[in-house]
């Protein structure tokens, strides 16, 4: 029997699935309110919601004391050129791996899945010292290359199951129909992997925009990222809180813009192969 | 021209052997059908034609050049999948053409031979939607009209007819053939489907446990099956063997009598008694499953009504001239 939708059950569900969505919400509203907030309004307690001093002198203070454009622009190509240069090593990797595999290409999936089950503070030491020696500490080079190794495992499952599910049939006709290996991979292979290439792009992009370990660990100041910038606000001299939150709206705001303009394509790219 | 030549045709996936050494003789413009049950290697037969897996031994000959080491767009040949394989980014024309553009022809050369193709398959209007937006009929016409605009030597068909509603396969079984007429090109044809296979060739090849079993016309394959594995395969309902004594008085390891052979007379004394299991109307025919006590169950076919029933006796007489003898090795014995 299929379940009966009466009008109290539907409004029932509407009020739960409000009521969690703002739970889940809550954290980076009251982030924002706190940007617009005094430093003593910030952590008054009892905590006004909506009825307090409104001001934008934090976002002032912010770009004053540090060069947001700067740590923007850092956190642009520290997270698109390791997104660029993993799709690069990914796509031939998924493509050998689902399109002509052999004994062990199970195991070299796993392999590399594995490695993301270390913690990373495990390879801290070794890791900073290589990039002392190689002079990469604080480089953007350095870290687009950690974040680019630290996502490749993640790039290449995804793309490897994105690529799986186009029929062999397909790329049989191809070469029936005189396309070369290379031509394959242009005119057929690319335009229809072209969703799932999407969402894997996407999704690497909000990984490494987040990632916090490494860039904070590797970076002090001429190739901080946004993270190492809203970090720079809880100082030894004392938290600022209300500057702490307004640095923290402006560094989630790009790839908040982005994540909202792609949904479609991140929810099929997260649940793919998930309903056949 | 499309001849094609098959000498000692091996393949073996790791120690399987799944093509145990064929040899054929396709004539130019011949429609040739590889039938068989799942599993007798009949795809991957097709497969080696097409080049899409290499042989692990023997050649294969088109036109009498060696072409095993030819990739497969070189052996001028198309294929057409089971799954119809359309590129769903493309629109008909685009997939049509497809093959034409990668050989380098020019835009007008192909536009006009992708038109040309279209209209042989009433496939005009549709030129420029997508894959997803056609019937599964007029996605296997895209199929077969991707395979007929490059003029190849040969058609390869892998089921293509096998994803279709029942009403539809007839109608692309007798388009399909009367294309292949109309264009005279050499095809090769796969299907599990006896009847597509006797409707459509003009010589079928049995193959059971990746070996030919027979090689002949629809009719040679009917009238004198080599094998009971051919005999078995060929006519349905199947045709009735019988062992022991009844063999034995024809000279023979066992006989076999097609239902469509088979005199059903009511309380008859003579042939072989029994009672009826179920009997089948359709109104243009009557089948009858009979269980024939020692014998086992037999089928027997009447043209037209018969009104017999579950239950009531009968008797069934085999029309001698139609008795097929069979040696203990399952080979057929000829007079």
């Amino acid at each position: 029997m299929a379940r009966k939708s009466t009008t109290q059950r539907v409004v029932v569900s509407t009020i739960g699935a409000w009521f969690f969505g703002f739970l889940i919400f809550f954290p980076i509203l009251w982030m924002v309110l706190a940007s617009f907030k005094t430093e003593l309004e910030a952590f008054a307690i009892p905590p006004s919601f909506l009825f307090f001093h409104w001001t934008t002198e934090n976002y002032a203070t912010v770009q004053e004391r540090s060069d947001y454009l700067l740590h923007a622009m850092n956190s642009i190509i520290i997270a698109g050129g390791s997104t660029l240069i993993a799709l690069l090593i990914a796509i031939p990797a998924a493509w050998s791996m689902a399109f002509s595999p052999t004994k062990r290409t199970k195991d070299i999936l796993l392999w590399m899945l594995s490695t993301k089950m270390m913690p990373p503070v495990g390879v801290l030491v070794p890791i900073y010292l290589i990039y002392k020696s190689f002079g990469l500490l604080d480089s953007r080079i350095g870290l687009v290359f950690i974040l680019c190794l630290g996502n490749l495992p993640i790039v290449i499952w995804m793309l490897f199951t994105y690529f799986k599910e186009i029929p062999r049939d397909i790329l049989e006709a191809a070469r029936m129909d005189g396309a070369t290996i290379g031509r394959e991979l242009v005119y057929v292979l690319t335009p229809m992997a072209i969703p799932g290439l999407a969402s894997t792009m996407l999704l690497n992009l909000i990984l490494a925009w987040n990632e916090a370990f490494w860039t904070l660990n590797l970076s002090t100041s001429n190739a901080a990222p946004l993270t190492t910038f809203i970090a720079s606000y809880s100082s030894p001299e004392g938290l600022f809180w209300a500057k702490l939150s307004a640095a923290s709206t402006l560094a989630i705001a790009p790839i908040l813009v982005l994540g909202w303009f792609s949904q479609k394509q991140l929810v099929r790219g997260l649940t793919f192969g998930a309903v056949k | 021209m499309g001849q094609i030549t098959l000498q000692g045709v091996q393949k073996s996936f790791g120690p399987v052997h799944i093509i145990k050494g064929a040899d054929l003789e396709i004539a130019d413009g011949s429609f040739v059908v590889f039938v068989g049950p799942s599993g007798c290697g009949k795809t991957t037969l097709l497969r080696l034609i097409a080049g899409l897996e290499d042989v692990t031994g023997g050649s294969i000959l088109i036109d009498g050049k060696n072409v095993v080491d030819t990739p497969p767009a070189k052996r001028g040949l198309s294929m057409v999948f089971q799954s119809y394989a359309l590129y769903p980014h493309m629109s008909v024309r685009g997939n049509i053409g497809f093959g034409l553009k990668m050989a380098g022809l020019s835009k007008d050369e192909t536009n006009r031979k992708v038109e040309a193709a279209a209209a042989t398959l009433n496939l005009t209007p549709y030129l420029d939607r997508k894959p997803r937006e056609l019937s599964g009929g007029q996605r296997q016409r895209v199929a077969i009209g991707r395979a007929i605009v490059r003029e190849p030597k040969a058609f390869l068909f892998d089921e293509p007819l096998s994803n279709l509603d029942a009403a539809l396969r007839v109608q692309m079984r007798i388009e399909v053939t009367r294309l292949q007429k109309q264009l005279g090109t050499t095809a090769i044809y796969v299907t599990h489907d006896q009847v597509e296979a006797m409707t459509m060739a003009d010589k079928i090849v049995v193959l059971n446990g990746g070996k030919i079993e027979q090689y002949g016309s629809p009719l040679e394959l009917y009238e004198r099956p080599a094998n009971l594995f051919v005999a078995g395969f060929i006519g349905s309902p199947k045709m009735n063997f019988v062992t022991g004594e009844n063999a034995a008085q024809k000279g023979a390891a066992t006989i076999g009598v097609r239902p469509e052979h088979i005199k059903i007379e009511r309380d008859g004394a003579g042939g072989w008694p029994g009672t009826i299991a179920v009997a089948e109307h359709l109104g243009s025919d009557t089948f009858l499953y009979v269980d024939a006590g020692p014998l086992g169950m037999l089928t027997a076919r009447y043209i037209g009504e018969l009104s017999l029933h579950a239950g009531d006796r009968v008797s069934l007489v085999p029309d001698p001239a139609r008795i097929h003898r069979f040696d203990a090795s399952g080979n057929a014995l000829r007079n």
